[in-house]
């Protein structure tokens, strides 16, 4: 089956954990029309006749600093000064600028080799004018950042001067341009500040709420309370004269509430409201009456998942998903059992920007502007929505505050570009932060019934997990896979996955790490259990068990989740996994950690997204259980290169930060209807709980990889086995208040 | 579809660009002027270095609106004989807004005055994304009623520096602290707020001061170590 973007994406970031590893190299355009072309330098790179370099952005913006990475790649084997560049976003156009998507940790990985390609060949086509200009071999001619040289005489002439001349040269095929030697880069690992900091300093308008167009209306939207239900009826006629609204719409929806939801299931219903301020239309909703058809999803609780869970946890799984070894001989035959219960729960994502979008519906065409990470999904969707060609629409891409993977759903860009359609005017719709806490695409919880062996050696033997997770009995909800091939999947002598699943009526997506942000939590949480089952340090347990690689596993066929290759070989490589963790323990001298009640350090690592981290966390635990995170050492490899590595050192940070809130984060449902609403009862951590934090990179002969996800996972485990080491206790239920446990 | 033509922000041209074509409108003075700049690539010439750019006018690149007449009575207009109009003194310029005087500041500065650098985060006073200050101290404008600020002096991020080289945000931008950069404009009043009145903050003192500004990304040692550094680059200056 030939691979494409939907299947890509389908099958891989966004069901469970990991990436195919083959979705990096294969043609991600292929899926609604031709192949992609091959880039054009003349695309991306703008010379003005004074000398300054403009470089198109091609990714999104919502933090990962894609706006400063790519363009550094370019601008690197381009040859030019960073402070020469100026930095634009580029709008939707992929026949153009080739995939325009962040996400997946994917825009390295992705971005890597044609991005220099694309400044190498610009350079080229540089020479290539100067050569012409004096009537000399292109190969006695170099260039010196901003300028073309030729050697022989001496001769020279900046970019400006040559520009016109070199873009209507004939591009040279990428793969035949010369790369530089990494010893010589002078952008690419030295860091640059984010183009657009002087502008958030500054309060610029820049993000996808900023935007501002003349006449333009604001719209609110009030859904439906429980997911999928749809208006029998509202008070439409007064609310329209109530101060400042201009209009008020019935969405009827065109979500089908099943036992399964899927990744862009339609718009939701509701009443939108369009008035002269966002304010206005907000003290409209408050006057709106509707009465609402929930439908079934309003039959849902989380009482109820627990207690299906808890049936099914008891009975026998409903497929076996990977088995080698016989790990139920072996746990009869062990020295020790260990068995034990995770459960964690769904969590919303809550950018700091809440979800919206501008869009402008006029003369049979539309216009948006799109924070959206994943736009031609987005564009698509809209088409279909709208009943209108996606040639009729044109995107503008901006920046948004913040994606952690919610912005790869376009339901909010579907919604403006609906409501503009029936206004006379440019529209921007914002969600409120409780229509983002409701409406969100949940990270989906889980429960895991786990069981160990270790022989009298104290070897790991055994390994076994019934997840039970939600979906229809065939698909998983978005983000409720795990890989077949997931850690320690491969290296234990006998495993077993096996799998459950119940119905749900929500809607899941990607967050940060999915699927992978919750596995890794249980994985390595219950490796720790093992390790000190067998009574052994957790760091030199685990080492032994990455010596231990088995037989390499190939999949059947499509397999849905984990970092592999296309042919269903594990990615992992123990090497690179051994050495963070080595790392790590010897910069948080692990060896030596003091070992007094109360305190104590915990240690894990992870794989996913290509990437390979190892944390080491050191907490202090309170006589009230309020834990305070003292410290945390991360040691990463993404490959050969750090190429921004002030901002790679931010993202480390915030993966730490990031998996500090999983752990006190929980949605719940009560008939339908999320109980949580806001940052007081979903809470993110604050500076006052912000630790320590240092990060340490090791360099490995790796084509280098993205830094989105793979930083947080390991930060979970590392706090709840360091929780264990000061007190004793084990965190198997998260949010950790649920364990006794909570932050200080 | 316009042929190589790009829509990007106002702002990011503006500090990028010496382009004599461009006009930047100033928040405030224009309600209604766009806010994003046309610049469009010649085609076929985009090595030439051949560009326009232009301020858009509403007239060229949106329709003009249907008569006032179709549409209920605008915001502005709405407010005749039902309210009083507002004196509002902000980032030291007198203005008056027409508005109920229970309107949140926020959406008065956002929606009415587009001083759009001032975030909506949560609407209840827990993230601290819409932080300003009101006479120097620290304010959460989403749940702050304009029609108590007659007597104020509000300063958004806009205003808190002519040249935005006030020593908070010249160690945010030395620093790079911003990732997603949503919640900074919040993070950067709060901050200011502080050192105006506590010139050397101890962690501690940052921590209190600080810890009602959510950053979602994490970017909190940067925030922290940033202030340290506008501490002291304030510290000179009083030398000097």
């Amino acid at each position: 089956m030939p691979m494409n973007r939907r299947t890509f994406l389908k099958t891989s970031a966004l069901v469970g954990g990991g990436f195919t590893l083959g979705l990096y190299k294969v043609d991600v355009a292929g899926a609604q029309g031709p192949p992609e072309p091959e880039l054009k330098p003349q695309a991306f790179i703008h010379i003005a006749p004074d000398g300054k370099v403009t470089i198109m952005a091609r990714a999104s913006e919502s933090g990962q600093g894609m706006r400063n990475m790519l363009p550094m790649l370019i601008a690197e084997e381009l040859d030019v000064d960073w402070k020469d560049v100026v930095v634009e976003q580029a709008e939707l156009n992929e026949r153009k600028y080739g995939i325009q998507f962040s996400g997946g940790s994917a825009n390295t990985p992705m971005g890597w080799d044609p991005m220099r390609r694309v400044g190498a060949a610009g350079r080229m086509m540089l020479i290539t004018a100067g050569a012409q200009t004096w009537g000399v071999p292109e190969a006695e001619c170099t260039t010196q950042p901003g300028r073309v040289v030729h050697g022989g005489s001496g001769r020279s002439a900046g970019y400006g001067e040559l520009g016109a001349k070199a873009s209507a040269l004939p591009a040279p095929a990428l793969k035949s341009v010369k790369l530089k030697d990494p010893r010589d880069y002078r952008i690419i690992g030295h860091s640059q500040k984010g183009v657009d900091t002087p502008a958030i300093v500054t309060g610029k308008p820049l993000f996808g709420i900023d935007v501002t167009l003349p006449g333009m209306l604001y719209a609110s939207i009030e859904k439906a309370p429980a997911y999928g239900g749809k208006v029998k009826s509202a008070n439409l006629d007064e609310v329209k004269k109530l101060p400042g609204v201009r209009n008020a719409l019935v969405i009827e929806g065109t979500v089908k509430p099943g036992p399964v939801i899927g990744w862009e299931p339609g718009m939701e219903g509701g009443v939108a409201i369009v008035a002269d301020t966002w304010w206005q239309a907000q003290q409209a909703r408050k006057q709106l009456k509707v009465d609402w058809d929930l439908g079934p999803a309003a039959l849902q609780s989380s009482e109820g998942f627990a207690a299906k869970a808890a049936e099914l946890l008891k009975s026998p799984p409903a497929s076996t998903q990977r088995q080698y070894g016989d790990p139920d001989g072996a746990l009869k035959g062990a020295a020790k059992v260990v068995e034990a219960t995770y459960e964690y729960p769904f969590i919303a994502h809550v950018t700091m920007e809440p979800q919206g979008a501008t869009a402008h519906w006029k003369d049979g065409k539309l216009e948006m502007w799109s924070s959206s990470t994943l736009p031609i999904d987005g564009r698509g969707l809209v088409a279909r929505q709208l009943g209108i060609p996606q040639s009729d629409i044109t995107t503008h891409m901006v920046r948004s505050g913040g994606s952690f993977g919610r912005r790869l759903q376009n339901d909010w860009l579907v919604e403006a570009a609906w409501i503009a359609r029936q206004v006379d005017a440019p529209v921007k719709l914002l969600w409120s932060r409780e229509d983002d806490v409701a409406h969100d695409p949940f990270r989906p919880g889980g429960t895991m019934g786990m069981k160990g062996a270790v022989d009298s050696q104290g070897k790991l033997t055994a390994w076994q997990q019934h997840f039970i997770t939600f979906g229809d009995g065939k698909e998983t909800t978005s983000s409720g896979g795990i890989g077949r091939d997931s850690y320690p999947a491969g290296f234990v002598p006998a495993y077993g996955l096996y799998r459950s699943m119940q119905p749900l009526t929500q809607r899941t997506g990607a967050q940060r790490a999915p699927g992978d942000n919750a596995y890794c939590w249980v994985s390595q949480g219950f490796l720790d259990e093992m390790a000190f089952a067998a009574g052994r340090d957790p760091l030199e347990f685990q080492l032994e068990l990455l010596s231990n690689k088995q037989a390499p596993w190939k999949s059947s066929g499509e397999d849905e989740v984990g970092d592999h290759e296309p042919s269903g070989a594990s990615a992992l490589i123990p090497e690179r996994f051994k050495g963070v963790l080595e790392l790590v323990a010897e910069k948080s001298g692990w060896a030596k950690r003091a070992k007094t009640p109360g305190r104590g350090m915990g240690i894990a690592a992870w794989f996913c997204h290509l990437g390979y981290f190892a944390e080491v966390a050191d907490v202090t635990v309170d006589a009230d259980n309020k834990v305070t995170l003292n410290h945390v050492w991360a040691a990463g490899d993404v490959g050969s290169q750090i190429i921004n590595p002030q901002a790679a050192e931010s993202m480390g940070f915030g993966g730490v930060i990031e998996g500090m809130s999983h752990l006190g984060q929980e949605i719940t449902w009560v008939g339908g209807k999320v109980q949580q609403s806001n940052f007081h009862n979903h809470p993110v951590m604050r500076m006052r709980q912000t630790p320590k934090m240092d990060v340490y990179w090791r360099k490995t002969d790796y084509a280098p990889t993205g830094l989105g996800e793979p930083t947080l996972p390991p930060v979970l485990p590392a706090i709840t086995n360091a929780i264990f080491a000061a007190t004793g206790k084990r965190i198997r239920t998260l949010p950790m208040q649920k364990s006794g446990f909570r932050w200080a | 579809m316009r042929g190589g033509a790009t829509w990007f922000l106002a702002a990011s041209r503006e500090l990028h660009s010496d382009d004599p074509g461009l006009e930047i409108p100033r928040p405030g003075r224009d309600r209604r002027v766009a806010r994003f700049v046309y610049a469009g690539v010649v085609p076929g010439s985009c090595f030439s270095g051949a560009r326009v750019s232009r301020a858009i006018g509403s007239r060229s690149h949106f329709p003009s609106r249907p008569p006032r007449s179709s549409y209920p009575m605008r915001f502005s207009e709405l407010k005749s004989g039902v309210h009083m109009p507002i004196k509002l003194t902000i980032n030291n310029v007198a203005t008056t807004v027409d508005v109920p005087p229970d309107t949140p500041l926020l959406w008065v500065l956002r929606d009415v005055l587009q001083y759009t650098g001032t975030k909506f985060g949560c609407g209840m006073g827990v993230c601290g994304a819409c932080t300003v200050m009101i006479n120097g101290r620290a304010v959460r404008s989403c749940i702050t009623r304009v029609g108590s600020l007659t007597e104020d002096a509000i300063t958004t991020i806009e205003g808190l520096s002519p040249d935005g080289q006030h020593p908070v945000q010249v160690a945010w931008e030395a620093l790079d602290v911003p990732q997603c950069g949503y919640c900074q404009a919040g993070q950067i009043m709060s901050a200011a707020a502080l050192l105006a009145h506590t010139p050397h903050p101890t962690d501690e003192e940052i921590d209190t001061a600080m810890s009602g500004n959510i950053c979602r990304c994490g970017t909190y040692p940067r925030i922290r170590q940033a202030i340290h550094e506008a501490a002291e680059a304030g510290a000179a200056a009083g030398k000097q």
